[in-house]
Parts: structure tokens; sequence; C-alpha cells
């Protein structure tokens, strides 16, 4: 004997603007089963869902049926509030009539009929439904950290230093990113290895840290608390457990004449190196592509003077697997390279150079030690120019979007080259400047008034070179457009912030979603930062957008507080709808023939076989089984059983029909 | 024998005619037949699309349909302007189907929109491409700056011709030719253009920097491929010279004078005589 409770949501005007929400709750009281029918303005609020848990206390209700919004929005606030009146959650449904009806119609007899009509095929859904508990799945309390800069270190330290476990990879040699190429932070100066270096150190150290440099993701299987990640260590051709680090293959290696990606290529490197002397690990790597003995079969100087004996020519990459409870995406981004502008030379000129290069020349270990030098003759620059939102908030050139970072470091590379050369003169060409951090405004004020840096509003046309310096071509807007030509010694291109060049490829593998960009997508904008679509898997940094690094270690804190609460508890709950195989008593046992044609179509390998054997061991029959644990309740395998012997929790074939027939026969 | 169409324009028929005569002489060298279009009218260069659209369209439909009508697949435009207008025109057309029909109206003939417009550079590399070397008797071993102008490359997405900054094709032309190009700032800066004749201190000034540029980096000839950037960088010459205070004695050729002198032709075939600043070299 059904008496189910019907509630109709006005959604403040959202429904009731074009539906008669008094005429539905009215309607819905008439039909066959309906014990109680009302509307008001706000279901969702407490004393609507107050409304709700009276109602079914007093009236014994034995299903609740919400005519409101889309349940992806409130199915669990009311499915809470019953389960909180004694009801089970799973007797609660939701019927859509906003974004289903109310948003898309006009207001008329007709949309509110269809409102009538789609509470009835709810109510005649609940009649059918059944009471379902949650299903408890457990965790695996050890958390996959992917990028080892400054987010990843942040989030690596602030879960472990929680007492979890934590594996870090890093597909570089060394953990630092992009933060250990940086010269001085702003907006304190600060010098960026000297703050970056002890954390660094303490991820190295970390009794509940796992570091893998040197590897990659290869493959992530599973779902959240449950995931298997394969990752592939690189050969690094040097055992660590030998190597001390005392830097004496770096030092006698032939092949000196690599450019250093660390550098960006304004240094050299050997073939078997350490990216910087602060590296960690402080041990070297041999890079297989650029070394003698891989390419030509000769050399091996390293091995002879390796004291411990701990080059290892011929080991090839490792693969290990580890069961992994969430994943934190730190992968970081990349700038763009001075070819990527025609107008300044397609790259060719030596002295035209990005903001990340100029950063190399302003660090005590960069190429030049810290003097500003132009690579091409290695003058000192007298004059040099700076070009913010070089491609960034460009149609034209595919980036729209602002790169956030490059006004406040653009102030900086000015500052420190005043500082370093007292009579220089330098030139900001700017759109506008965006300066909104703390601090931020304050330190770019004291760059133009402090350290004598012109700002010149306005874009530059065109660069070219003559008898060794750059003619730049620009234009003063704030002076009517009034064409500006400057002879520079050095350009240094504030280039757009991208996305790495493997992050479709990692996003493709790990199943999140990624925008135009490659950036990966947070869940929601505002309110949803630092998790993915996908459960378990959180992101930090700037692989979602460009952002400095006040941004990048809240951020990774945030989603280090997403991992440490999804590990405190020791189960995790996973909504009952799932698909199950029907059992009954010998000698019928199932209905299930054992095709497994369910097996074949379940997209994640959810589905089982399982042996049914009588008490002498011998195996009766062998049918399908769900696991509870990784069925998404898709629903693809009900489609496809023959027998019917599979049925998905929550939506049955019996719930399904009772919608539909609700319809049909008026 | 190549036979190809051949649309002059105004000026390779009055104050450029050593352009045309240098394109036809190189054509001939290679076994290419150019016939002109015949009928042809003014494509209507700057003047017409600055006034009216629909007249700037017909002018240059009207090309596009007597050659069609001719039979022609594949029209070679040595000058820069008519070789933009003409592209431009076609695109336009191609892309606005009530538009085309409205011009095929006014011009009461049909437009296909399916031509071949090349500029000389495009015909050089489609009909004598590896020819170009072996017919190489004189190799122009000068240093010379190629001057590209607005026309020929821009806009890019439309010409699609070459690129857009620091183009490259006549520079690799001349190589070809046995000429050092070289590496200079002002190849795609504007000369002055139509301000030849109604404010020559804007030509004298422009053209000067370009003139300038390319003699500081020592540059023996101008290479050029467009009749107007011919004439304001040679005709002008005295008016540059007064401008700079200085007398440059560069000479400004066509990049057809160049190659016809690289394979053989003399001088006089390819009408070096006709230029302002005297050419001395080759």
């Amino acid at each position: 004997m059904s008496k189910i409770g019907v509630f109709i949501c006005h959604c403040g005007e959202n429904i009731s603007a074009t539906v008669d929400c008094e005429k539905v709750a009215a309607e819905a009281g008439k039909m066959d089963g309906v014990e109680f029918a009302t509307d008001y303005k706000y279901m969702c609020s407490d004393p609507g869902q107050t409304l709700i848990k009276n109602a079914i206390k007093e009236k014994g209700l034995t299903g609740v049926v919400v005519g409101a919004c889309s349940p992806r929005m409130h199915e669990p606030t009311f499915r809470k509030a019953c389960s909180e009146a004694g009801l089970n959650p799973y007797l609660c449904e939701m019927s859509n009539l906003r974004e289903h009806c109310s948003w898309v119609h006009e207001k008329n007899e007709q949309t509110t009929e269809k409102a009538i009509d789609l509470v009835k095929m709810l109510v005649e859904k609940v009649k059918k439904n059944k009471p379902l508990n949650a299903i408890k799945v457990p965790i695996t309390k050890k958390a996959l950290v992917i990028g080892g800069g400054i987010a990843g270190i942040q989030a690596a330290l602030d879960i472990a230093n929680a007492g979890q476990q934590v594996i870090m990879v890093e597909k570089e040699p060394s953990i630092g990113g992009h933060m250990s190429q940086l010269s001085e932070t702003f907006p304190t100066l600060d010098c960026s290895q000297c703050i970056l270096t002890p954390r660094m150190v303490e991820v190295a150290q970390h009794p509940n840290i796992t570091l893998y440099t040197y590897a990659e993701l290869e493959h992530l299987d599973g779902f959240i608390g449950n995931f298997k990640a394969t990752i592939r260590l690189k050969a690094k051709s040097v055992d660590y457990k030998l190597c001390t680090g005392c830097g004496a293959c770096t030092t006698k290696c032939p092949n000196k004449k690599i450019p250093s990606e660390f550098n960006e290529g304004l240094g050299m490197r050997t073939a078997i190196y350490t990216p910087f002397p602060q590296a960690v690990p402080n041990k070297p790597v041999i890079d297989r592509a650029n070394c003698t003995y891989y390419q030509k079969g000769k050399c091996k100087v390293c091995e002879k003077v390796c004291p411990t004996g701990a080059i290892q020519y011929d080991r090839p990459d490792q693969f290990i697997t580890e069961d992994i409870g969430a994943v934190v995406i730190a992968t970081g981004f990349n700038v763009l390279k001075t070819d990527f502008f025609p107008e300044y030379g397609y790259g060719k000129y030596a002295d035209v150079l990005t903001g990340l290069q100029f950063e190399r020349l302003a660090s005590a270990s960069g190429p030049t030690l810290g003097e500003i030098r132009r690579p091409s003759d290695g003058k000192v620059p007298r004059k040099i120019v700076f070009i913010a939102c070089s491609g960034s908030r460009d149609p034209a050139k595919g980036i729209p979007y602002c790169s956030k970072i490059c006004c406040m470091y653009t102030a900086k590379h000015a500052m420190l080259y005043q500082h370093k050369v007292h009579d220089g003169e330098s030139y900001v060409f700017y759109m506008d400047i965006r300066a909104g951090g703390k601090n931020y405004e304050e330190f770019v004020r004291r760059a133009i008034e402090d350290d004598g840096v012109n700002y010149i509003r306005g874009r530059v046309a065109r660069i070219y070179e003559k008898d060794g310096k750059y003619i730049v071509k620009g234009a003063d807007t704030l002076l009517g457009s009034k064409p500006v030509e400057i002879e520079a010694d050095m350009v240094v291109l504030a280039t757009a912030g991208v996305s790495n060049p493997g992050a479709e490829e990692l996003a493709q593998k790990m199943h999140v979603s990624y925008d135009a960009y490659k950036f990966f997508a947070e869940a929601h904008p505002k309110l949803k930062p630092v998790e993915t679509n996908t459960a378990g898997i959180f992101l930090c940094g700037a692989c979602q957008a460009p952002k400095d690094i006040p941004e990048t270690v809240g951020m990774a804190s945030g989603a280090a507080a997403k991992v440490i609460g999804l590990f405190s508890n020791n189960e995790l709950t996973r909504e009952p709808l799932i698909a199950v195989v029907n059992r009954s008593a010998p000698p019928v046992f199932s209905t299930c023939v054992g095709c497994f044609m369910c097996q074949t179509a379940c997209p994640y390998n959810a589905i089982e076989r399982e042996e049914i054997k009588g008490r002498d061991g011998s195996v009766i029959k062998t049918v399908a089984k769900v696991n509870p644990g990784l069925c998404q309740g898709c629903g693809t395998c009900v489609a496809f059983c023959r027998s019917k012997a599979i049925d998905m929790q929550g939506f049955s074939n019996e719930q399904m029909f009772a919608e539909v027939m609700a319809l049909m026969n008026e | 024998m190549k036979k190809l169409g051949f649309y002059p324009g105004c000026s390779l028929k009055g104050s450029s005619s050593e352009y045309a005569q240098s394109v036809l002489a190189v054509a001939k060298a290679f076994d290419i037949e150019l016939e002109e279009i015949n009928d042809w009218n003014c494509c209507g260069a700057t003047a017409a699309h600055n006034m009216n659209r629909e007249l700037a369209l017909s002018l240059s439909a009207r090309i596009l349909a007597l050659a069609e009508k001719q039979g022609m697949t594949e029209v070679v435009v040595p000058c820069a302007a008519c070789y933009n207008r003409l592209t431009v025109t076609q695109h336009e057309l191609n892309k606005d189907e009530a538009l085309k029909q409205r011009v095929c109206d006014i011009i009461e003939m049909p437009v296909s929109g399916s031509l071949q417009i090349l500029n000389v550079m495009q015909l050089i590399d489609k009909y004598v491409a590896d020819r170009l070397e072996e017919k190489v008797t004189t190799p122009f071993g000068h240093k010379v700056a190629c001057y590209y102008g607005c026309l020929l490359v821009r806009p890019h997405n439309i010409l699609q011709f070459d690129r857009l900054e620091d183009p490259q094709s006549m520079d690799i032309l001349m190589k070809r030719s046995g000429a050092e190009p070289i590496e200079w700032g002002f190849k795609t800066e504007c000369c002055g253009a139509g301000f030849s004749v109604s404010k020559t201190e804007v030509v004298a000034k422009l053209s000067g920097n370009i003139v300038k540029d390319a003699a500081d980096r020592g540059a023996e000839a101008i290479i050029v491929a467009c009749p107007m950037c011919q004439s304001n960088l040679d005709m002008r010459r005295p008016q540059i010279n007064e401008y700079l205070k200085q007398k440059i004695d560069i000479p400004v050729i066509y990049i057809t004078q160049a190659i016809g002198l690289a394979v053989g032709l003399s001088p006089k075939e390819v009408g070096l005589q006709k230029h302002f600043v005297p050419v001395e070299i080759g």
C-alpha cells in the first residue's frame, strides 16, 4: 500500500514563472497512491526540508517525490532529509520540473500539463522503488602526485605531514620545476631557489614520500580510492644506490655542447648531467639521445672515472605498478619561445629573449652568473626593451587569454636590470598593468618611481636588427599613438603561458577534461577549483591556468586537503545504483545463462564470472557477477542481457516500465 | 611550349614597360608563351576600391571572366597591385554567392572563380623550377636587397603566398640566380605608394628610409616585383637623395630583369636602359 508524498517546489520563480505549481500539487494529490501533496517556494531550504520530514513522520509516507530542479542539483539534499526522517533515501526521487520543464518552455497550460505528467511518472516509479543501502569500498591511503614543481611539492608535503603516504612522479631528472629556474620572486625579491630548495630537500627526505624522478605516468586504471597507476621509470643509466653525487662524470664528460634545457638554451650541458647544482636528487642521468656512447658506440669516459661503478649503460626503462587512492595533477605549464613571433624575428635574433631566458641571465647560478649580458657578444646591454603581452590577449595568435604573471615579472625584470646596471635604460611596452595581488601594485610603482623604468603604453609592431642593435618600432598611445622607435641592445618578450606539450596525452590517460588550450579543467570555475570531473583526481597549479606562486601554493594545499579528507575515512561510500545479477534458490540459482555478453559490453571491466558450486564443490553453473566497487551504473549490461538476468538498482526494468506506462495510461 | 594567360595591367603598358619586356623575355627563354587577355581593362587598383566596392569588384571580375571565356586556367600577373586585386576579388566573390551573382550581372559575364592567379615568383617556381639553375650563364654575383612592398604578401590569409614578415620567395630566386640576398629590415615597409604624385615628400621620406637601409647593409641593387615600388625607389631618387642629404646610387631592378641577365639576356633585352638610376651592374 503506497503512501507517496509529493512536494512541488516553486524554486523562487524559476519554476513558478512558467508552471502553475499549486495546480501541479493539487493534481498530484488526486493521483492513486499519493497520501500527501503540497507546494512550497524553496523546498531545498531548511523550512522546506522540515516540511518533507514532518510529512514523512506524520503521514507515515512510504515514498517521496520532489518536483523541483535537476536531481544533479539537490538529489543528495532531499535524500539526506528523508534519511534523517527515517525513510530510506532511495525511496526519494526527484522530478525535474526546472531544467526539463519550466526553464525550456513558455508559460502556458501545456507547460503545467507537462509538469503534472513528469510528477505522475515519478510517482509511478517510486511505487516500485526498493530500499537500498550505500556500498562501502575500501580506500587505498596512498596519493600519487604527478609533477615535482612548487605545486606538487606543496601538495606532497601537506599530504605527507598529515600522516599519509605519497608517491611523487617527476619527468625531469630533478624536482623544482620552473620556480627553480627563477632568479628572484615578486613582490619580495626573495631568491627563488633559496626558498624552494629547503622544500625540495624536505620532499626527498620525508619518510612518507617516495620520490621517482626521470619518471612518467604510463597508465592509470581504476576509480576513486582504488586506482592502479603504472609508472615508467626512465632509464637513468646510473645506479642511484651506488652513485654518491660526486660529479666526476659530469666534469669529465667530453660531450659538452648540448643546449641546457634548464638554462633555456642559453648555456650548455654535458650528456651525463644534473640539470642544476641544487638538483634533488643530486645525481646525474645520461641523456641517451645526445650521448656519444649511445649514438656512436664510443666513449664510456663516465664509467671509467666513476669511483663507485655506478654507471649502468644497458638498463632499459622499468615499469612499476602502485595502488593509489587519489591523484593530484601538478604538471605545470610552459612559455612560448621567441620563434612564435614573425614580427619579432622568428626566433633568429640572439638577443631577443623570453622572460624565462632573462631569469636565467639574472640568476646567480645561470650561464652568466647573474650578470645581464647579451647572448650574441657577451656585452652588457645599455638599453633593454621589455614587451609585455607577447602572444597573450591576442586572438589573432590563438591566445585570447591573459597569462596573469607577466606584468609582475616584467616589472621585476626591469627592476633587476636597473639594480645590476645602474646607468642602464629600460623600457616596458604594455597594454595594461595587471598587479592584483597583495603588495603587487606597490611593487610595480617601485619599478616606475624608484628604479626609473620607462613604461610606454603601446604595442610593438616590429623588431629588426641593424648593426648589432635591435630597432624596436612601437607606439605611445597615451601620446596619441605617436610612433616610438628605440634602438635596443636586448629585447625581452613576456611570452604567453601555455600548457605543457604532453598535457593532452596525460589528460586522456587519466580521463580528465581539458579546455581548448589544453589546460586541465576544474570541476567548477568558482566553487571547485581543485577538483576535476573525475572523482579522486585533483588539480593544482599552472596546469589548470597560468598563475603565480602564492596562488599555486594555496591551490596545492587545497588539493592536499581534499586528499586528506578523502583518506580520513577507512571506507568510501558509493551509491548503490549499480547493476546486480539476480540470484534465486536452487535448482535455478539465477536466470543468468552465462553468455557473458554483459562482460564484453561493460566499459568499466566491472563484470566478473562467478562459479556456483554444489555442496560437493563441483561447479553447477558459471554466472555473471557485478563488482560493486567498479560498476558505474551505466546500464549497458542491462540492455544487452538476453535473459533479463541483470538489472539496475534504483533504475530497474520494472521502475522504468512504470514511468513510461504512467504517461501512456491516461 | 607552355602557354599561360597574361594580364599586364596599366603600368606594364606604360611607365613600367620594361617590366613587361623582361617578363616576356624571361618567359620566352624558358619556352613559356604568355598570351595576353583580349580586351582587358584596368583592375581598378587603389582608386576603385577606395571609392566604390562594387566598381572595384566588377573591374577585376571582368578580367577574370574574360580570361575564363578565352579558355585560360592560369593567368600570370606581374604587377603586385593587379595580382592583389584579382586574387582578393576572386576570394570575395567565392565567399559570397549573392555578391558573385550581383557582380556577374553588372559585367554581364559569368565568373566561375576557379582561375589560378600567379605572380612572377609563382610563375618561375611552378614552370621554370629546376631549369633555372641549368640556364644560369652569368650568375648575378651581387649583394641584393629584395624589396617586397605591401601588396605581394598581404593579406596573408587570402593570398596564401610566402610569409608575412620577412618573406623569402624573391630572396630564394635571387640566390638561385647567383646573387647574395641580404638580410635587411625594410622588406615589407611602405614606399609611400600613390603619394608619389600628391605628396611626394612622404615618398621621399618612406622610400628614402628603405633605400638607406639597403645601402647601409651593402646592397648593390634593390630587387622589386612591383611597378609602384620600382617607380618610387627609382624615379623619385632625386627627392630621396635630397631628403637623405646624401646621394645613393643603388639601382632598382625588377626580378625578371635580374633573372634575365643571369640566364644570358642582354641589358637591352630586359629594358635596363629605361631606369632612372643608371644600372651599371650585370
